[in-house]
């Protein structure tokens, strides 16, 4: 028997760091890493109260999450190759060209 | 203390370590690495949660595939190498800051809102099933299922063509 704040808190803290990953990290790629650290901490909320309401939809939904970041890396990859290839570089802080 | 406890704060030490190494890390290899290390972390407390499928897809699909696809584009860039300038010195320690504050404000939600309620880590094997979820996922979830068929179908065009179009600016 564990309480579920554990759980609860393990993920706050998961999502914080990615927040601060997104937020420190100059290189894209970090950042991306950081965003599917904070869809991890979702998933586990959501498979913790799976586990706590005894349904399977939480699980259900992390199977969603889990395509659905898939997909958001392929893509965002991609445009991180483009980028690469057209300024050398993937700092988020040269991404300025639509500054205005 | 239990000992499933013990396994829970085992896990949970490993993924916060993993989580902070890969933010502090400066070789984004070792980043990704440690990502994959949170990864498995994570999957290994599914499993203690009883869900079995999830665990071994989070597993195969991040870690695996989703991951591999990071290594190959930072090998493909050379990305590992490059040196991280600070022109904007004032926004790390605000950043932090409100890091720090989303914790803070997390942690008083779980203590003020979320009472003492246990989780029993004994999994019914109605919930362990695969072939339950998957009966869910193909009546319950059946047009989400077909939606996020689209969308994967979606992205695997956009990643093809947004790289070709790169090619084809090259040329010119």
């Amino acid at each position: 028997m564990i309480p579920i704040v554990y759980y609860l808190a393990l993920a706050v803290i998961l999502f914080s760091l990615g927040i601060l990953g997104v937020l420190l990290r100059k290189n894209a790629i970090v950042v991306f890493m950081s965003l599917e650290l904070m869809f991890n901490a979702a998933n586990l909320v959501f498979i913790t109260f799976a586990n706590y309401f005894k349904t399977l939809d939480g699980q259900a939904l992390v199977i969603f999450v889990m395509t659905t970041a898939a997909a958001e890396v392929a893509v965002g990859l991609a445009l991180m190759v483009m980028i690469f290839r057209v300024k050398g570089s993937i700092d988020v802080d040269q991404m300025s060209k639509l500054k205005g | 203390m239990s000992a499933s406890l013990v396994v829970f704060l085992i896990l949970a030490v490993i993924a916060v370590a993993a989580a902070v190494a890969m933010l502090l890390s400066n070789n984004t290899i070792y980043s990704a690495l440690y990502l994959i290390m949170n990864f498995l972390a994570i999957a290994v407390i599914y499993l203690t949660l009883g869900a079995p499928f999830v665990a071994l897809a989070q597993i195969t699909v991040y870690a695996g595939a989703i991951m591999v696809l990071f290594l190959f584009v930072i090998m493909m860039l050379g990305a590992e190498k490059f040196s991280e300038k600070e022109p904007l010195r004032w926004q790390r320690p605000v950043a932090i800051v409100l890091g720090l504050g989303l914790i803070g404000e997390g942690v008083y939600v779980l203590l003020t809102r979320i009472g003492t309620q246990m989780l029993s880590n004994t999994a019914t094997e109605a919930m362990a099933d695969p072939k339950a979820l998957g009966a869910l996922l193909y009546s319950k979830y059946s047009l989400p299922f077909e939606i996020t068929s689209i969308l994967l179908l979606t992205a695997a065009v956009g990643a093809v063509v947004l790289t070709r179009g790169g090619k084809r600016e090259e040329k010119q």
